[in-house]
């Protein structure tokens, strides 16, 4: 059952995500991937709108696969599920387990964690980088197009940096590369 | 009727907060350290700092734990869920409507174009968004940072290999093996550490 199904797999993402947005990603990506929800371009496209509109990311996510895959009632179900764990795990934070973050064993857990999740959001980003890049692995076929956007795109964001003293927003290198992609792959 | 007014007041400074802010969780925070703490007073400046702590250190979506967080500290659970729905209703309907039509307008060229150029850049958010978490925590001097170091090169590795078509281990179970590896080290320090004593 679809609804049961779109539940389950974003309860799941938000129980496991830490980190905000950028750690959910590789795992949203994962499970929408192998339960063929979305393919590699259209979660990508996506991500694009999901961060250039406003809202918690995993929340556009979770509405936008549930609406894709059961209509209204699946965005429902779906943004219902990735919220809950966090819900449920902060009241029981602020009401019972006061101290509980602080603790030595806790923070020894959390120690390990974030670094793993940085480890595979660094993997996730370069393997949507080399898709875009190189289409697939097993028969490589190179977009010039692809590289060259990639290219300005990350000299915009150094630029930027070294300019304003401070990180260049996703949705203006979002909103840059639009333009570029239509100038590239044209009209 | 108090009561109700200050629901009100949860709810709509929640959407507000969520309808403005782009770009996730991280870049609400300082919203809602304007609106719920220097504006409504609804949290001090100590409670503020607690709950951005909580918010990062737990899982799900960092806006939706400080929702909750707030909700709670302002009028209990009835607080709690409306403020996490003041957070989610506006996104929810922006992203249901453009869920409606977004396969149909990608079917027109430019659009299509557009969103090919959208996908490298995201990718790119990504890896950035991937260096600064690695190098925040491997700037840290206090603990030594060789473990963390070593569980950031396997998480990418193991991943990569994955995406690469070789060994694949799903990110849930990386998460729950650092965070296991986490907790024995620490077991075994304590330990030794009471004996030496």
């Amino acid at each position: 059952m679809i609804f049961l199904e779109l539940f389950l797999a974003f309860f799941k993402i938000g129980l496991f995500t830490f980190g905000g947005a950028y750690g959910a990603i590789p795992i949203i990506r994962e499970t929408v991937l192998t339960k063929g929800w979305l393919t590699e371009g259209m979660f990508s496209y996506f991500l694009g709108v999901a961060e250039s509109t406003p809202g918690p990311i995993m929340v556009n996510l979770a509405t936008y696969v549930g609406s894709d895959q059961a209509g209204i009632a699946g965005s429902a179900v779906a943004t219902l599920g990735v919220i809950l764990p966090s819900f449920i795990i902060i009241l029981l934070i602020v009401s019972l387990l006061r101290s509980f973050i602080e603790k030595d064993s806790v923070q020894a857990v959390l120690n390990l964690i974030k670094p793993c999740i940085a480890g595979v959001i660094l993997a996730a980003g370069t393997s949507m980088l080399l898709t875009n890049l190189i289409e697939s692995v097993k028969s490589p076929d190179f977009s010039y197009q692809g590289a060259i956007i990639g290219a300005i795109v990350v000299g915009v964001s150094i630029f930027y940096k070294k300019v304003r003293k401070k990180e260049s927003s996703p949705i203006l290198l979002i909103v840059f590369a639009a333009v570029l992609g239509i100038i590239f792959y044209g009209y | 009727m108090k009561k109700f007014r200050t629901l009100l007041d949860l709810f709509f400074t929640f959407a507000k907060i969520s309808a403005f802010t782009f770009g996730g969780g991280y870049a609400m925070i300082s919203l809602i350290d304007h609106e719920v703490v220097e504006k409504r007073h609804w949290l001090d400046e100590e409670e503020f700092m607690n709950l951005t702590v909580i918010a990062e250190s737990t899982p799900g979506p960092i806006a939706i734990n400080s929702a909750t967080y707030a909700g709670y500290k302002c009028a209990g659970i009835v607080g709690s869920v409306i403020a996490t729905l003041g957070m989610v209703i506006p996104p929810f309907v922006i992203i249901y409507l453009i869920s409606t039509f977004f396969r149909d307008i990608l079917q027109i060229k430019a659009v299509a174009s557009a969103f090919k150029g959208i996908s490298v850049a995201v990718a790119i958010v990504i890896i950035r968004a991937g260096v600064k978490m690695a190098r925040k925590i491997l700037a840290k001097k206090r603990i030594r940072i060789a473990l963390p170091a070593l569980v950031l090169c396997l998480g990418f590795a193991i991943t990569m290999s994955g995406y690469l078509g070789g060994f694949h281990v799903s990110t849930i179970w990386l998460i729950l093996a650092s965070g296991a590896a986490g907790f024995v080290i620490y077991a075994v320090k304590s330990f030794a550490g009471r004996k030496s004593r």
